[in-house]
């Protein structure tokens, strides 16, 4: 057993796990945030991720005792309850879920993809950059739309605070 | 149309839960004391199980027992069963081989169930499982159809002799005959349908909780029809009956089909829970669900289709084989019969048509529906044929398919169907002006000098949605009627509860269902609950699958409402001392028609609840609940059109654009159904390009059990899509509605081959169209 040390969506949380255990089944199981799914068992399909230390990693392809000591959000700390990140309102207005399975990954890795290369955006670009996660619901159309919208208005809110 | 009534593009009620990871799904479960299942399953294809050892895993840490089939079947839980009767065309019943939920004596495709190991933990339960000794006897495999017909072939079932289930045919095979004897021309294709795997994003997972004290069983499972499987697990599994079985489908993380069935597993860890005394949970890792979940597909075909010297289709005549896997899954015996040899007809006015189809065991995986269930393989049988066709009489496909188009309706097919509304012209010259057809001369010979094949392709779709009516589909063979019911509340302070048998697993439901209530009672969508997937709060229902929900489930919805909107009519009247007949409903108040008498919702329904003023007799409450059984099916119908260009280096495909026209008749929610389409879309190009089910035919080993092996859409896999609706409406059901959710994977493989057999210049080619193929296919014709 490893205790593992961690600040997830900005709150310190300390557990005991098997040293097998992954960091996505930390999340889910020990700390009870279910937003995160397993969708597959190859890190293939991304339904699984997080950002730790603003980076987005798929949950499934570490250790929790690798990340232990880093910080970690997940899909429920992306907002602040009862809010929605740009993302997330663009994914409900433009229809980019459907069964939501897939959708926490996708958020995740969206917002990952803006953060990194945010205003620079285009089709081609996100969905290479949406290559690790996998839908079978939308055809991806409407998460390819509702990124570049979120993009644009985040770029945009961007450069009216700089300007401010 | 108001801004949240009928047609408005209403962004969705539970989007803000998955949103922010509050959706609760099935292996989001907790409760008290739960424990973990793994199942020991099958590594062989097909073997004799010669004895099981538990003593190793029952001492391990962590687990609580071992149980296998043979204990299983002495507490009397049965057998799973095909839920739908097909008699062979000389009169005998379809031969179902026995599937026990645990194997005892044989194991038949590699993942049967053999044990469930139950522990504290997933990974302890896993571990204990590889030490589960079983003693196998390998026995020979079989996995394709052409082969488990052969004399001398391995042998699945004692109940099924030459591994032949039944051997069906629909049509007048005489008059089919004679038309092609005497045709002017006939085109002849043989055609494979591959085999697919659903991969709904969210892993099969069920969790059982048995209750001594109650002697009540609780099922949380990922199911597209909860009722369906309390009913099914009571009337024929024995698991417990119905009064003593509550089955929660809770937010269901897309199904396609492939959570339709009841599978073992559901069985399993109810009785296991029973056994051991503990709440069992088991979720599906992603290779399970490729070794377990029900395929789709998977038909071997011969086609002739006979035209006189004017091009007029006079005959068709098609014999398929199409492959059940080891076992007859819940509904697999109509999926190759009633839901595909009645769309053989397609769009077109055919004379004669004669199927014949035989099924099939193989050692591998049952094969049921998957999204369109039948009405694919229909599709891409007869659209790649019309192609074919016309390639052959030097027409454009276009015109041969306008030629031969059904015109006039209602139209009776001679394969059953009647269909009742539809303009295929419409749709296709939608989709050709859409996609710019008469430029692509020009476009093909811009690709030509960058060294690209450039190809275009259509096909033209029908499919037949919310089958029924019940005793129809019964007189067919159905076990269960193919009604809906729903149930409005009009709770004391106004708001609205909606209970329906449909479930939503993707599409929107909770939002579509409540623009039907607020259209019709003129109230917010906020403040109106729709509530499905629970057996104790549901009266009955029949769940979703092909695009029933907005044809039969929502029409029961508008029935209830007509109950509740007459109801509250005759209080406000008697409130307001007015006719009934000049009670009219608007924006949300119910007034006397010329006055400026009026009165809100929540006051007609307050009156209805405290019941100190109701007309003379009246029942207290606003409360009504309505079964709905439609009176034919529907008919969605459309064009499809892709272009592709060709990289002859390569062999790989681009897809330079998809155009979709769909006539689905009346839209609740255009943003919804544009989603319905799209999905589809990806799954059919999956088909169509990507995606095949492959098992060693040596071995009987599922070569395709990762997302590794197994190639699934991805973003930079697919275009984005042109799509636009066309509008005959559905004459036999109150909206007008004829359903979305599986045209786009109906109408878009043939469309795509189409277009990709142009652009390489000839017709042998077979799905998926790998690069690797595609290039062999191209320097093969040049």
């Amino acid at each position: 057993m490893a205790k593992v040390t961690l600040v997830v969506n900005g709150r310190t949380v300390s557990g005991e796990c098997e040293d097998r255990m992954l960091l996505v089944h930390f999340i889910r199981e020990k700390l009870g945030l279910t937003g995160t799914h397993v969708g597959c068992d190859t890190t293939q399909c991304g339904a699984c991720v997080v950002h730790m230390d603003g980076r987005s990693v798929k949950s499934c392809s570490i250790l929790a005792v690798q990340a232990s000591g880093s910080t970690v959000t997940t899909i429920e700390g992306l907002a602040p309850q009862g809010e929605l990140h740009p993302v997330q309102a663009a994914f409900k207005e433009h229809h980019g879920l459907q069964c939501g399975f897939c959708t926490p990954g996708m958020v995740m890795t969206a917002v990952d993809m803006i953060n990194h290369h945010g205003g620079n955006l285009d089709e081609a670009s996100i969905r290479a950059g949406l290559e690790g996660n996998i839908c079978r619901c939308t055809g991806y159309h409407n998460i390819v739309k509702a990124v570049l919208a979120a993009d644009a208005e985040m770029a945009g809110a961007g450069r009216r605070q700089a300007a401010e | 149309m108001g801004v949240e009534g009928i047609g408005a593009r209403v962004a969705r009620k539970e989007d803000k839960r998955f949103l922010t990871g509050k959706g609760r799904y099935t292996d989001d479960m907790v409760v008290p004391g739960m424990k973990h299942a793994c199942f020991v399953r099958s590594p062989h294809a097909h073997a004799k199980i010669r004895g099981i050892d538990a003593s190793a895993a029952k001492a391990m840490p962590g687990v609580i027992d071992v149980l296998d089939g043979k204990q299983l079947q002495a507490d009397g839980i049965g057998n799973l069963i095909c839920g739908w009767m097909i008699h062979s065309k000389d009169g005998s019943p379809m031969k179902m081989g026995a599937w026990r939920p645990l194997a005892v004596d044989t194991v038949r495709y590699v993942g049967d169930a053999v044990a469930i190991v139950v522990a504290d933990s997933a990974v302890e339960a896993r571990d204990a499982a590889e030490a589960v000794e079983v003693d196998y006897e390998e026995l020979p495999a079989v996995t394709e159809v052409l082969a488990t017909l052969e004399p001398g072939a391995p042998q699945l079932h004692p109940e099924a002799p030459g591994n032949l289930i039944f051997d069906w045919q629909l049509g007048d095979p005489e008059a089919t005959d004679r038309a092609i004897a005497s045709a002017a021309h006939v085109t002849e294709v043989d055609i494979v349908n591959n085999r697919l795997s659903p991969n709904a994003m969210e892993p099969r997972a069920t969790l059982g909780i048995y209750d001594a004290a109650e002697d009540h069983y609780t099922c949380y499972t990922t199911s597209q029809n909860p009722h369906v499987a309390r009913l099914v697990m009571s009337a024929f599994y024995n698991v417990a009956p119905e009064n003593k079985l509550r089955v929660i489908a809770p937010d269901v993380g897309g199904g396609f089909g492939s959570k339709i069935f009841i599978y073992p597993e559901e069985i399993v860890c109810l009785w296991a829970s029973k056994k051991t005394g503990v709440p069992v949970k088991w979720t599906s890792d992603r290779t399970e669900a490729f070794l377990t979940d029900a395929h789709g597909r998977d038909h071997v075909s011969k086609v002739k289709m006979a035209f006189d010297a004017d091009h007029r289709i006079i005959g068709l005549k098609v014999d398929t084989i199409a492959n059940l896997g080891a076992y007859m899954s819940l509904f697999s015996s109509c999926v190759p019969t009633y839901l595909y040899a009645t769309l053989l007809s397609g769009q077109y006015d055919i004379p004669a048509i004669h199927a014949n189809v035989r099924t099939v065991y193989t050692n591998t995986a049952p094969v049921d529906a998957y999204r369109g269930a039948g009405r694919p393989e229909a599709t891409y049988l007869l659209e790649r044929t019309m192609e074919i066709a016309a390639r052959e009489l030097g027409m454009s496909p276009a015109e041969l398919r306008r030629k031969n188009f059904i015109r006039s309706f209602p139209h009776q097919t001679p394969v059953i169907m009647n269909y009742d509304a539809g303009d295929y012209e419409a749709s296709l010259n939608a989709a050709m002006q859409a996609a710019d057809w008469s430029g692509f001369a020009e476009r093909r010979a811009q690709s030509e000098a960058r060294g690209r094949k450039r190809g275009i392709g259509m096909s033209c779709y029908i499919e037949a949605c919310g089958l029924a009516p019940s005793s129809a589909v019964g007189s067919l063979g159905a076990g269960v009627g193919l009604w809906e019911s729903a149930e409005v509340r009009v709770n004391a302070v106004g708001t609205i509860e909606v209970f329906t048998g449909s479930h939503s697993h993707g599409q929107g439901h909770e939002t579509t269902f409540a623009q039907v209530v607020a259209d019709r009672l003129g109230v917010p969508i906020d403040s109106i609950n729709i509530v499905h997937g629970d057996t104790d709060k549901v009266q009955m229902g029949m769940g979703t699958y092909g695009s029933r929900s907005g044809a039969v489930g929502m029409s029961a919805v508008v029935k209830a409402l007509d109950k509740v909107e007459a109801k509250a009519k005759k209080i406000a009247a008697h409130l307001m001392e007015a006719d009934e007949s000049d009670i009219v409903v608007e924006n949300g108040e119910l007034k006397v028609a010329g006055t400026d008498k009026t009165l809100p919702w929540p006051q007609v329904a307050l009156a209805a609840y405290t019941a100190h003023n109701l007309p003379s007799g009246m029942e207290p409450g606003l409360k009504e609940s309505a079964f709905y059984d439609p009176s034919n099916f529907t008919f969605p119908a459309g064009c499809y059109i892709a272009e592709v260009e060709v990289d002859p280096e390569t062999g790989e495909t681009d897809i330079v654009q998809f155009v979709a026209a769909d006539d689905f008749g009346n839209i609740i929610n255009p943003m919804i159904v544009e989603g319905q389409v799209h999905g589809g879309l990806a799954q059919g190009i999956g088909q169509a390009l990507l995606e095949g089910v492959h098992y060693d035919p040596e071995t009987g080993q599922l070569l395709t059990a990762s997302y590794m092996d197994y190639t699934m859409p991805r973003a930079d896999d697919l275009p984005s899509f042109k799509l636009s609706h066309q509008n005959t409406p559905c004459p036999n059901n109150p909206l007008g509605v004829k359903g979305c959710g599986e045209a786009g994977a109906i109408g878009s493989p043939p469309a795509l081959i189409n277009a990709i057999t142009d652009a390489i210049g000839h017709d042998r080619l077979a799905m998926p169209a790998t690069p690797m193929k595609v290039w062999h296919a191209l320097h093969a014709a040049h």
